[in-house]
């Protein structure tokens, strides 16, 4: 069938077998190998990608319900070179080590500082309303989908974090 | 020319004399914005033109044969392409460090989620669909998949056995204790997979691999081809944790299924498949005892397990590794009893040995200082032998009672409280502690440094799984040619290059590590000779050679490359000492009264494993083992359905590995230390260095809290409950 999907800002159409996920589409399809299988079920994360400015699990989306979206993967963000801020802290903080998870801890703790600036309370959360804080607590909780074997889950934290501070900065000084 | 090194004798320590100070450094990885970028390209992702795919079909009996596949309703299918079998199928992959083909059954069955065919078509959809119209007949055959039938061969040294046995019954103090620790999987986060490419007879493999020197010739062997007709390629591995060592089944079924339809196969492993297929660790039951005298020291340890095999396999988890050495006490025994079932193979999972060894060491160590009524730092401190107490083999540099002192003061052990002596409302708090050790090797290893002007290259067919292998290799040759480090460029993983030790074992860095720095400082003395000054007058940095008064830019110097091969392998200081690693482990948790959870709050570890090559990339394989050890002592269970063989827990919202929220920020401390004995670049591992001992930290710390032994792992909340609920709590 024809699909089309807007990918990091392209429109690509293509020609697939409805039982193509959208995980495969953007693998091997589009060769945007960035986007990982960790499981073809939706419990590891490391397919997490931005569909619509939300996080989704790749895998658990057909190409096909796809369609007209907006999606984003890791290879939108930034290249060697010139690698975005949070990927930037993720070498820094040591946020990984064999990689496989990265793309998927990075999309997802993308789709999480939007959650939290936009006030999206967790299950660790103090409050249901009001600004989020984001403790080594709640980003704990909030990537508790994106499981890393090489467990480097204090690094990708402190990545985040870092990253949340600036964020926060940033919006502060914006907003005055 | 090749530079053959053997390790006979303790060497200069010329890291600490060069001067261009990147080694140690905690430098970012090389590789590392290929990876965060997501364009570092792992084993199933290189798009080969005309490539179809492939999907591995799983025996659903756990013994018997196959009789026939009957795939006329894959026919059916547009886009289908075959199905593959027969005499090189592998029944699983092979053992670390095999280089020979693993079992190849033909027909035969030996476990449920063997490997026993792969469909192949034009698109991974039509193959998954495939896959599932085969009619496979098979003829069944009584099968042994509960522990409770199995048959053991027994392994014991019945004069030592006597011996503890009576040193038990004079002893002041004594422990009597069994553990039981589940099946692990290693659960890398890259499921195994395979491209196989061939041109003429030669074959090409895309695959995860850890050890490709012993992987090419396994893959030959499988295949019967020369090794000379193989390559692999494995530039990046997503995690390997000992489950892809050895060659898989997937390798083989892409390469057979490629040569016959003269096209490129691609076979990746379901994550389903790769719980079933892959190498696991064997559940086990553990009996310790330890005596004692009045003084809390040890008199005798005996430290037996019961663990599980598939028949024809050889490998058995050595449960008792570093019981050995750790601790001191004149009697000691070390019963085996290995049980023959018809379940998933065992093979090396990350620290085969200590992970599970220790979990249940450490644990009755705990419990003997409550017997005693020691701190549990005090004992291990009193039980520090001088020598290695089963052979008298002199230790090399030993830094447990270091790590025992850092680690108490860091993590701040003083205000520990009795046991159920701390509580926060439904929580009980309470701190644990435990010993580390992982025994050091060197593996013979092969590496060639290339100098183009002030750019060096390194190349070796070693892998990095995470491990960080593209740093710390390019470090070292940065350091010996005065470079900075990003002037050397790494090249990995692929067996057209020198080969290496591979990654395993905790062997890699120190085995792979010390080729590189021979073949650099064979370059050192190049550049002496081009310098026409001795190597020892010779001093490089900055891209700069000076020699007396003389000062060269490398750039100029260098006017044709030159390079310089090297390789290294164990001698005489192997024999003469008795190498580890060691470390402290410092947990807090709290358990709750009611639910039984147990949250790990903080966690402290410090290590003393020779010279730490890169900082940041050690630190965070300590970290990495920690959080293994808190899986095995919390949450991983691989259990089987004891009538059928079947794994059931065989995915990653069933086998639960830790999460981001089941860890809190570690603390990892490296004491300075050098290893003269373990090799020229005095290092010792930390792959798995961090795992011993980490988890019974954790559960002496459960017990702290809540005054309550648990000693069947991993500590689920319904263990918890059950265990809070015998003792009237």
């Amino acid at each position: 069938m024809q699909i089309t999907l807007t990918v990091n800002g392209e429109t690509r159409d293509m020609d697939l077998d409805p039982r193509v996920t959208l995980l495969d589409a953007l693998r091997d399809h589009l060769r945007l190998t960035g986007s990982k299988k960790g499981c073809d079920h939706g419990q590891c994360g490391a397919c997490t990608v931005l569909m619509d400015g939300r996080r989704v699990n790749a895998c658990l989306v057909l190409a096909a319900m796809a369609e007209g979206a907006e999606i984003t993967t890791v290879e939108g963000l930034g290249r060697p070179g010139s690698l975005n801020p949070l990927q930037q802290e993720f070498v820094a903080c040591d946020g990984f080590q064999c990689g496989y998870c990265t793309p998927g801890q990075i999309m997802s703790a993308t789709g999480m500082l939007a959650e939290a600036r936009d006030g999206w309370p967790s299950h660790v959360s103090e409050s249901l309303a009001g600004p989020v804080a984001l403790t080594d607590g709640e980003i704990a909780e909030r990537m508790s989908g994106n499981l890393c074997r090489c467990a480097a889950y204090p690094g990708i934290r402190q990545a985040i974090s870092n990253c949340a501070g600036t964020s926060a900065e940033a919006a502060k000084e914006a907003a005055e | 020319m090749t530079v053959n090194f053997r390790m006979d004798a303790p060497q200069p320590r010329l890291l600490d004399q060069t001067g261009q100070g990147v080694i140690h450094k905690p430098l970012d990885r090389p590789e590392g914005p290929l990876k965060v970028s997501g364009r570092a390209t792992y084993a199933a992702e290189t798009h080969l033109p005309g490539m179809a795919h492939g999907v591995l079909v799983t025996a659903s009996i756990a013994r018997g044969h196959v009789e026939a596949i009957d795939d006329s309703a894959a026919h059916e299918l547009e886009g289908y392409l075959g199905c593959w079998n027969g005499e090189r199928f592998l029944r699983n992959p092979a053992q670390g460090m095999a280089g020979a083909a693993p079992v190849q059954p033909g027909d035969r069955v030996d476990f449920r989620g063997q490997p026993i065919a792969v469909v192949v078509a034009e698109t991974f959809e039509t193959a998954r669909d495939a896959a599932r119209r085969l009619r496979i007949l098979y003829s069944e055959e009584d099968a042994v998949t509960d522990p409770a039938e199995a048959e053991f061969e027994t392994k014991e040294d019945a004069d030592a056995a006597r011996a503890v046995a009576e040193a038990l019954e004079t002893a002041a103090h004594r422990i009597d204790a069994t553990y039981t620790t589940a099946s692990h999987a290693a659960a890398a986060m890259e499921p195994h997979a395979s491209i196989a490419e061939w041109n003429g007879d030669q074959l090409t493999l895309r695959s995860a691999l850890q050890m490709l020197r012993f992987n090419a010739l396994e893959l030959a062997d499988a295949m019967g081809l020369e090794r000379g007709q193989v390559r692999i390629l494995s530039p990046y591995v997503g995690g390997g944790f000992g489950s892809k060592l050895g060659l898989g089944p997937e390798a083989v079924a892409a390469s057979m299924a490629a040569r016959d339809l003269g096209r490129p196969v691609r076979v990746a492993m379901t994550r389903q498949q790769v719980f079933e297929t892959v190498l696991r660790r064997s559940e086990t039951v553990q009996r310790l005892r330890l005596a004692a005298d009045s003084g809390g020291r040890l008199t005798a340890l005996a430290h037996d397990n019961r663990q599980f095999q598939l028949l024809g396999e050889g490998f058995a988890e050595p449960v008792p590794q570093a019981s050995r050495f750790l601790y001191a006490g004149a009697a000691r025994s070390y019963r085996q009893d290995l049980g023959r079932m018809h379940r998933t193979p065992s093979g090396s999972v990350r620290a085969p040995g200590e992970a599970v060894g220790q979990l249940a060491m450490e644990a009755a160590m705990d419990e003997l200082a409550d017997a005693v009524g020691l701190d549990p730092v005090e004992l291990r401190l009193r039980n520090i032998p001088d020598a290695h107490p089963g052979t008298g083999t002199r230790f090399s540099a030993h830094g447990l009672e270091a790590c025992l002192i850092d680690g108490a003061a860091r993590f701040g052990w003083d205000r520990r409280a009795g046991p159920r002596a701390r509580q926060e409302g439904d929580w009980l708090i309470g701190m644990g502690m435990a010993g580390a050790a992982r025994p050091n090797m060197l593996v013979p290893s092969e590496a060639r440094v290339t100098l183009a002007g002030d750019r060096a290259t390194v190349e070796t067919d070693m892998t990095d799984i995470g491990t960080g292998s593209y740093a710390i290799l390019s470090q070292i040759a940065a350091e010996m040619l005065g470079l900075p480090a990003e002037n050397v460029t790494a090249r990995l993983g692929d067996t057209d290059l020198p080969g290496a030790s591979g990654s395993g074992g905790s062997f890699g860095a120190g085995s792979s590590g010390s080729s590189v720095f021979l073949a650099a400082k064979d370059l050192r003395g190049q550049i002496a000779a081009l310098m026409g000054a001795a190597e020892d007058g010779l001093t490089l940095k900055d891209g700069l050679a000076r020699a007396g008064n003389v000062e060269k830019r490398l750039a100029d110097l260098i006017a044709e490359p030159i390079a310089a091969t090297a390789k290294i392998e164990k001698g005489e200081m192997a024999k003469e000492t008795h190498q580890s690693g060691y470390g402290a482990h410092f947990c807090e948790v709290a358990v709750h009264a009611l639910t039984g959870e147990i949250r790990v709050r903080r966690f402290e570890g410090t290590f003393a494993a020779g010279r730490i090559l890169n900082e940041k990339t050690a630190r965070s394989q300590c970290i990495g083992g920690i959080v293994w050890g808190i899986g095995a002592a919390l949450t991983e269970e691989l259990v089987h359905d004891a009538r059928t063989g079947q794994p059931v827990t065989r995915d990653l919202a069933s086998y639960h590995v830790p999460a981001h929220a089941d860890v809190p920020q570690i603390g990892v401390t490296f004491l300075q230390e050098r290893d003269d004995a373990a090799n020229p670049i005095q290092a010792k591992g930390v792959g798995e260095l961090g795992i011993s001992g980490a988890g019974a930290a954790v559960l002496n710390a459960v017990a702290n809290a809540t005054g309550v032994r648990l000693r069947d792992y991993p500590a689920t909340p319904d263990r918890v409950i059950a265990a809070l609920a015998a003792a009237g709590l």
